[in-house]
């Protein structure tokens, strides 16, 4: 359980910082697109032997930067650049399913996640990806706000657009990978985007929406974990459905 | 007069294409130091491409845009160049931003930030979000973080946008105070000619109904307005 504890902290950490940008940059549905791409990922380490983390976060970074290439040559619009690796990526995981023929119980538990069966390694690449997303998160926090917020004039900062939007890739990558673990492949989207949407509704200032969500989304995980637990429930739909409560709380709140 | 200093951004032989549609055709131009200019044109006339010609944000198919003296792809001192594109507002619509961030977006100290946003009296919204201002406050607010470089060259892609006649009035009061009192050479983007022509010394016009696939806008013949000299 301290071992949950800690996997979901890190998390909680770092999926709404990545998801403000995500917010601004109106790209929430990347995080379920790379979260299907996941499972490909996953089904390969499943199929190789070897830990299924460290084959995601190989898809994962892969794929996000296909995504950006194709972004940025602007020929494609990002939605339907999404709307065909989201589906891609699942259908891949299906057909290395069939080829393995017998991971699938392994599988289910990266769909919905599996807090609980985190092992020590997990937790050490876990905080290794933590740390480096946080660590460059920091380094270039101005780069990716103001390529977030307006690209043109970025680039007339002398901001290098294109190297920014690779790394921030990267980021999103590592995020959905570690976070795969806490709260299912299905269900990341929602933690990397609703605390973020939550607290901007009452929140002046984009920084300190920045650490109001990741506040938001850190007591979300621990009440879920700790309801999950209690209640005999699944622990990334316990958390996902906890966040929920939190903006539905949030908004009525407001318009009072 | 032709002045023999080196221009602000000076334009050779510039071509451009977008597929197999020509947008711009051998542009040939010189803005100096000091210069008030307007690029007009309608719709698709190339006016927003020109823009990003010389910004280095797409690549010419033919020529070179020098900016102070320098190609442009090789250009460092970003600082000399302020822009608030046409996009600049869009996104933050959503966002709980507030001005002192977006002035921050840029390197500079919070010194820096005070009198970026005093130049264009918007001091006293330094902690209000952005989204709460109107268009014309925000758009004096991109002014602002473009201005807070301090640069010699500001450029400006249809500022006036969704504006009301009376802001627009005042948002031209401020560029001409920008460039008699500071001395920065405007470029500026519009579809209004009527407007910009009573506005800027220089007109460039770019118009492919009136001058069909044959865009060398800063050819004398093209210019309405009596400073034509600094071009």
């Amino acid at each position: 359980m301290v071992r949950a504890f800690l996997a979901g902290l890190i998390v909680a950490i770092i999926a709404p910082l990545i998801g403000s940008f995500l917010v601004v940059r109106r790209l929430s549905l990347i995080a379920d697109t790379l979260s299907h791409v996941a499972l490909t990922g996953v089904a390969i380490g499943l199929l190789m032997g070897i830990n299924p983390l460290i084959t995601t976060i190989l898809c994962t970074v892969i794929t996000a930067n296909i995504i950006e290439e194709l972004h940025s040559n602007k020929r494609i619009s990002t939605e339907s650049i999404l709307a065909m690796i989201l589906p891609g990526g699942l259908a891949l995981a299906l057909i290395l399913i069939s080829v393995a023929n017998g991971f699938n119980t392994s599988l289910i538990t990266y769909l919905f996640g599996s807090i609980t069966a985190v092992t020590q390694q997990d937790i050490w690449i876990i905080l290794g990806l933590g740390i480096t997303v946080l660590s460059i998160f920091i380094i270039f926090y101005r780069e990716f706000i103001y390529t977030s917020f307006d690209e043109e004039s970025a680039r007339t900062s002398g901001i290098t657009v294109r190297l920014i939007n690779h790394i921030f890739m990267v980021l999103i990558a590592f995020t959905v990978s570690v976070a795969m673990k806490v709260v299912g492949a299905l269900l990341i989207g929602a933690l990397m985007v609703i605390p973020v949407i939550t607290t901007m509704q009452v929140i002046k200032g984009f920084r300190q929406n920045i650490f109001v969500s990741i506040a938001i989304a850190i007591a979300g995980v621990f009440i879920g974990l700790v309801v999950s637990y209690y209640a005999n429930l699944p622990a990334g739909a316990t958390i996902v459905m906890t966040l929920i409560s939190f903006f539905i709380f949030t908004s009525l709140v407001r318009r009072v | 007069m032709i002045s023999h200093a080196i221009p602000i951004v000076e334009i050779k032989d510039l071509s451009f294409s977008y597929g197999d549609e020509e947008i711009l055709t051998n542009v040939n131009c010189r803005i100096n130091a000091g210069s008030y200019v307007g690029i007009v044109g309608h719709n698709g006339s190339g006016k927003s491409t020109l823009l990003k010609l010389i910004l280095g944000i797409i690549k010419p198919d033919k020529g070179k845009i020098y900016l102070f003296g320098k190609n442009n792809a090789d250009l460092i001192e970003w600082n000399k160049i302020g822009y608030v594109s046409q996009k600049a507002g869009i996104t933050t619509s959503h966002i709980p931003i507030t001005v002192q961030e977006v002035i921050k977006m840029e390197k500079v100290t919070d010194k820096a930030v005070d009198d970026a946003l005093s130049s264009v009296d918007m001091l006293k919204f330094k902690y209000r979000l952005l989204r709460e201002l109107s268009g014309g406050q925000q758009q004096r607010i991109f002014i602002a973080r473009a201005l807070v470089k301090k640069p010699q060259l500001l450029i400006l892609d249809e500022p006036t946008v969704g504006v009301d006649v009376k802001t627009q009035e005042k948002f031209y009061n401020l560029l001409d105070r920008l460039n008699k009192q500071k001395a920065i050479t405007l470029l500026l983007v519009s579809h209004d000619l009527h407007t910009i022509s009573h506005k800027v010394k220089t007109v460039i016009q770019l118009d492919r109904k009136t001058y069909p696939y044959n865009i060398n806008s800063c050819s004398v013949d093209h210019i309405h307005q009596p400073y034509a000299t600094n071009i």
